[in-house]
């Protein structure tokens, strides 16, 4: 019988070594999260995921499960929270979603749409970031960048390439890739690295693929993102290395 | 300065580098190490010293970058041979270091923060320099000058134009003044190198523990943790190695009194790493210097030789077998996050300075992930003096919950700015009146991210049970705006946010909007119902300390100090961010119009 | 049946695609016009707003003219509504907001292949445009926002039924996109 803690007043067991996430998801109790992903180690950058834990706000996706802990996420004042970083990321960056290939497949989108934000609020940033197209088959958009490290964690990680990594500091935070020349088309990334699969917002991007899929058909059309985060977790690779949670596209 | 695709071709260069990283034992946990003397040596990080330094320690060239961008004081781009950084705390403003900013840029024909044409000089405002005793006070390539006036900023600008090096600028410009004004038990002894470790070898590692937890020592960076339980849990804490790591990261607004410790007791500080050596059984420590305090590093290198000359460092200290133990000094590059000390142990670590997830913690999963016992260079220097005249004897001084002394760096309206030592327990109003503060109408204990005293609060006393303090006393006198204070931090924060988490990267730079709307006189209620909702979720979400205090001085002033902020509103309606007249001025200028429609009028 | 609502609707610097998904709700018109009057727009011609309920304003911000329609609104309507990704982030109009405003005439009235003898305009009849544009809410305040580029008729339907029947307004999924 394993240790349990309690999640807005429901037990969940856990192993030991187990984030309250990581618990949650297997159990079956989605807490909104964005640069969580099961296959990398937890990051705790977008805040998302944050819970209260024995009254203390903390990002559940690095917070180490503990027996008797009582966990509250499904709260408004939460939920709250939850919407105003959104809204940031939406301000921060240039989020134009009615040109985005990624629509439908975005989880900070799908996010949005799951948490009822209805703007982003706040003053627009309209940051300067222009793309990436050097490469014959990947294109960057660097306007849609959340910032989570999804990508720079999968190439170092997984790929063991290092193609990405952030540079600079508080705003001016920005992805960068790892050539003298400052161009996708300069690294050694393929299109069957995992960091292909990982952008969980419209940045990395297949060339020539983008509308394979009609709008208003793709992911997060059909059903709202908390219902199918508990499908993938814990989220697995298939044979040929994809991953199905991952990416619209397979 | 070479043009970078000159240096690709320069052989000196290379084998200039390719020394240095042979000096650093090739070793990419000193890249922060190596990367500033590239940054000293070539005035910038050239982008062929990026390939080529990622050749050498076998790491990728993008995380040489990551790295290089994360720190203020490194530039992955020329620079100008003379990079001038004026400190920007609000002590130094109070003393006119915007106006003195402003002549030097127009001495020199060039715009804050940019580069002059002819490549030679960039002058741009940084976080606060820890010379507020002495302000206004300005970086040249790493130096401190202090006490500005337009006549030393006209000889300053005076010797950049002439491209005098500055090994033959007037050395009394980089002289700095300890303005010790109080002094007591810590700035009093009379130790000698060795007095202390000598005690502490009779005692044993289990022993100084115990005295130190009796001497119930807190921390003196502001977190006030017990240290002798800290020590305690290193000590327990298993690891193949286990470090020492004195935190001189000096970096919060306010705060000098490491710079005088470290300029007048850097023997103490190291004894007091030394002794903590001793308790959690570890050999390699390290002095984090802040990169502000650069001229240190000579005279501290030199007291660190002499302690191995003394045999008060390396191998068998005072004769003891197994007693090894030697310190290295690293120093920052212009990130005041790196004092938090997770942070710290990932810039020591060579990376960019984020603080890490917390569980685990530094004591047992610290620098290179082992036990590492991180306390600030006050602490040491406590820790040393409670152990050397006895733990009870020690726990007598101050007050019940803070034990000992703490020194205040005292700056602002005061006619007598410095370092005092105090026992525990001393109220606001005691140094007010000893500094020589009067018209008082505040006073920001512990920087930005502490706490603004009004006056009807200067009966409060400092210590854990009711002002915790890492020592920043800066006063305002009242013809002092503690909007604009207020307005100061939080641009403070923004610069200075790591960009980590979504809260605080995003977080501080809308506050700093907001506060600027407001100085603008854009501002209306909805604005001050912004800042609220910021609060929410930067004291909520925030990952570490920065992003969870960043309203604090917005919040504490809005208490204390509204109708500095009301009446600046420009009405209850609300009112756009920006100039609306102003945002028509391109189209005008590019269509030659300015009849009546092409302007617009303020809605009142 | 209480008295119907005062409606107004514009669009600024938007595309009227969000009018055509309003006359999207078919039938639906008939009820809502049981509901609802029109003031001020494409719908009546009627030029400028009186006193309304409820304006619901396409477009961003994007020259003096819609600055000062938009005052007009918000000093004409109780509610004021920003509809679609133009009026909510600026949408595509925003695209050029990390250009200079300088640079986007010139390349258009006087640099671009094909053109002679181009100039650009300055007929004072014409509003000079802004050099960034703006979402509505960083101009006046806005109460309420409906996304979408554009919204659905079926989205614009709930939205103005929820509201107009007391209830505030929630989308809910399948409703809400931002594409």
């Amino acid at each position: 019988m394993s240790e349990t803690f309690q999640l807005d007043g429901a037990p969940v067991p856990f192993e030991p070594g187990q984030t309250v996430m990581q618990a949650a998801l297997a159990a079956g109790h989605y807490i909104p999260h964005l640069c969580y992903h099961p296959e990398f180690k937890p990051h705790g950058s977008c805040k998302l995921c944050t819970v209260k834990v024995n009254g203390r706000t903390v990002a559940s996706c690095t917070m180490p499960a503990e027996a008797g802990l009582t966990v509250e996420s499904e709260i408004e004042e939460l939920n709250a929270l939850r919407r105003t970083l959104v809204q940031m990321l939406f301000a921060e960056g240039n989020h134009f979603c009615p040109s985005c290939e990624k629509s439908g497949n975005c989880v900070l989108q799908a996010l949005g749409y799951d948490l009822e934000v209805h703007t982003a609020g706040f003053r627009h940033l309209y940051p300067d970031r222009p793309l990436d197209a050097s490469h014959p088959d990947i294109l960057l958009d660097f306007n849609r960048c959340i910032l989570c490290e999804l990508c720079v964690r999968a190439s170092g990680e997984v790929d063991g390439k290092n193609v990405f990594a952030l540079s600079g500091r508080g705003i001016a935070k920005h992805l960068i890739v790892n050539s003298e020349s400052g161009l996708l088309s300069d690294t050694n990334i393929a299109l069957t690295d995992k960091a292909m699969q990982v952008c969980p917002v419209g940045v990395i991007l297949k060339k020539r693929v983008g509308f394979n899929m009609p709008i208003g058909e793709r992911r997060y059309d059909e059903r709202p993102i908390s219902a199918q985060a508990l499908d993938d977790a814990p989220r697995q690779t298939d044979a040929s290395g994809n991953c199905e949670a991952c990416e619209g596209t397979p | 300065m070479l043009p970078d695709n000159e240096l690709r071709f320069d052989a000196s260069r290379q084998i200039w580098l390719d020394q240095l990283v042979a000096r650093h034992q090739t070793d990419a946990s000193r890249l922060l190490q190596i990367l500033r003397e590239v940054q000293e040596y070539f005035g910038h990080i050239p982008q062929p010293a990026i390939s080529r330094l990622a050749e050498k320690l076998s790491i990728p060239r993008v995380r040489i970058e990551s790295v290089g961008s994360f720190y203020s004081f490194l530039h992955l781009k020329p620079h100008g041979e003379y990079r001038v950084l004026f400190s920007d705390n609000i002590t130094d403003r109070m003393l006119g270091s915007e106006a003195l900013m402003q002549q030097m840029c127009q001495q020199l024909w060039l715009q804050p923060g940019k580069v002059s044409e002819d490549g030679l000089v960039s002058i741009s405002p940084t976080s606060c320099t820890g010379m507020c005793d002495q302000g206004p006070a300005l970086l040249v390539n790493g130096r401190a000058i202090t006490r500005l006036t337009h006549q030393r900023v006209q000889e300053i600008a005076q010797l950049i134009r002439n491209r005098t090096p500055l090994n033959n600028w007037p050395s009394d410009f980089f002289h700095v003044d300890d303005n010790i004004r109080r002094s007591g038990l810590l700035l009093d002894n009379t130790l000698a190198p060795g007095d202390v470790l000598r005690k502490a070898l009779s005692l044993g590692g289990q022993k100084i523990v115990e005295a130190v937890k009796t001497s119930a020592l807190r921390g003196r960076g502001g977190a006030g943790f017990p240290t002798g339980l800290k020590w305690e849990a290193c000590r327990n804490a298993q690891g193949s190695e286990h470090y020492v790591v004195c935190n001189a990261d000096e970096g919060e607004p306010g705060t000098f009194k490491d710079r005088v410790l470290l300029t007048r007791q850097a023997d103490l500080v190291f004894e007091g790493m030394t002794l903590c050596a001793l308790a959690v059984g570890s050999k390699k420590g390290f002095l984090y210097l802040r990169g502000e305090y650069r001229y240190m590093l000579e005279p501290l290198q030199a007291v660190l030789q002499r302690r191995r000359d003394n045999n008060l460092l390396g191998a068998k200290i005072l004769g003891q077998s197994g007693f090894d133990f030697d310190i290295d000094i690293h120093l920052g590059a212009g990130a005041y996050i790196c004092g938090e000390e997770s942070a710290l142990i990932e810039s020591l670590e060579g990376k960019r300075g984020v603080p890490r997830s917390r569980p685990p913690f530094p004591v047992t999963h610290g620098y290179m992930q082992q036990p590492t016992a991180v306390d600030n260079v006050e602490t040491f220097c406590q820790a040393a003096l409670a152990l050397h005249m006895g733990a009870e004897k020690y726990r007598a001084i101050g007050t019940e919950k803070s034990t000992g002394s703490k020194l205040i760096s005292v700056s602002g309206d005061c006619a007598y700015p410095g370092i005092y030592e105090y026992p525990f327990g001393v109220s606001v109003r005691e140094i007010l009146q000893e500094c020589g503060a009067v018209n008082t109408r505040a006073v920001q204990v512990s920087g930005p991210s502490g706490v603004c005293v009004g006056e009807s609060e200067f009966g409060r006393k400092l210590g854990f049970e009711d002002i915790p303090t890492a020592g920043a006393f800066m006063v305002f006198d009242d013809s002092r705006d503690m909007f604009e204070v207020a307005r100061n931090y939080v641009h403070f924060f923004a610069h200075e946010s790591c960009g980590f988490c979504t809260p605080c990267r995003v977080g501080t730079s809308m506050l700093k909007q907001t506060m600027d709307k407001i100085a603008a006189g854009h501002g209306t209620k909805y604005d001050l119902n912004e800042i609220e909702n910021l609060d929410s979720v930067l004291q909520n979400t925030s990952h570490c300390g920065l992003g969870r205090t960043a309203c604090n001085p917005v919040l504490h002033t809005l208490k204390h100090f509204r109708p500095a902020y009301e009446n600046k509103l420009k009405s209850l309606m609300f009112s756009p961010a920006f100039d609306l007249d102003g945002s028509l001025a391109r189209a005008r200028q590019m269509t030659g119009r300015d009849d009546a429609g092409a302007h617009l009028k303020e809605e009142i | 049946m209480s008295k119907k609502l005062r409606v107004a609707t514009t669009s600024l610097a938007g595309c009227f695609g969000c009018h055509m998904s309003l006359l999207d709700i078919d039938e639906r018109l008939f009820t809502l016009l049981e509901l609802v009057e029109f003031d001020r727009s494409p719908i009546t011609d009627i030029k400028h707003c009186g006193p309304c309920d409820i304006g619901i304003i396409e477009g961003g911000v994007c020259n003096a003219e819609n600055v000062h329609v938009l005052r007009e609104f918000r000093r004409s309507c109780k509610i004021l509504i920003a509809i679609g990704a133009c009026a909510i982030n600026g949408g595509l109009p925003a695209q050029r907001n990390h250009l200079d405003l300088g640079s986007c005439l010139t390349e258009v009235y006087l640099t671009e292949p094909g053109l002679s003898h181009g100039h650009i305009p300055n007929d004072p009849e014409l509003p000079l445009p802004l050099d960034k544009v703006h979402p509505l809410h960083e101009v006046v305040k806005i109460d309420y926002f409906i996304p979408g580029c554009p919204p659905s008729a079926d989205a614009i339907w709930k939205f103005l039924t929820d509201l107009i029947a007391g209830n505030t307004p929630e989308l809910g999924h399948g409703l809400i996109k931002y594409d």
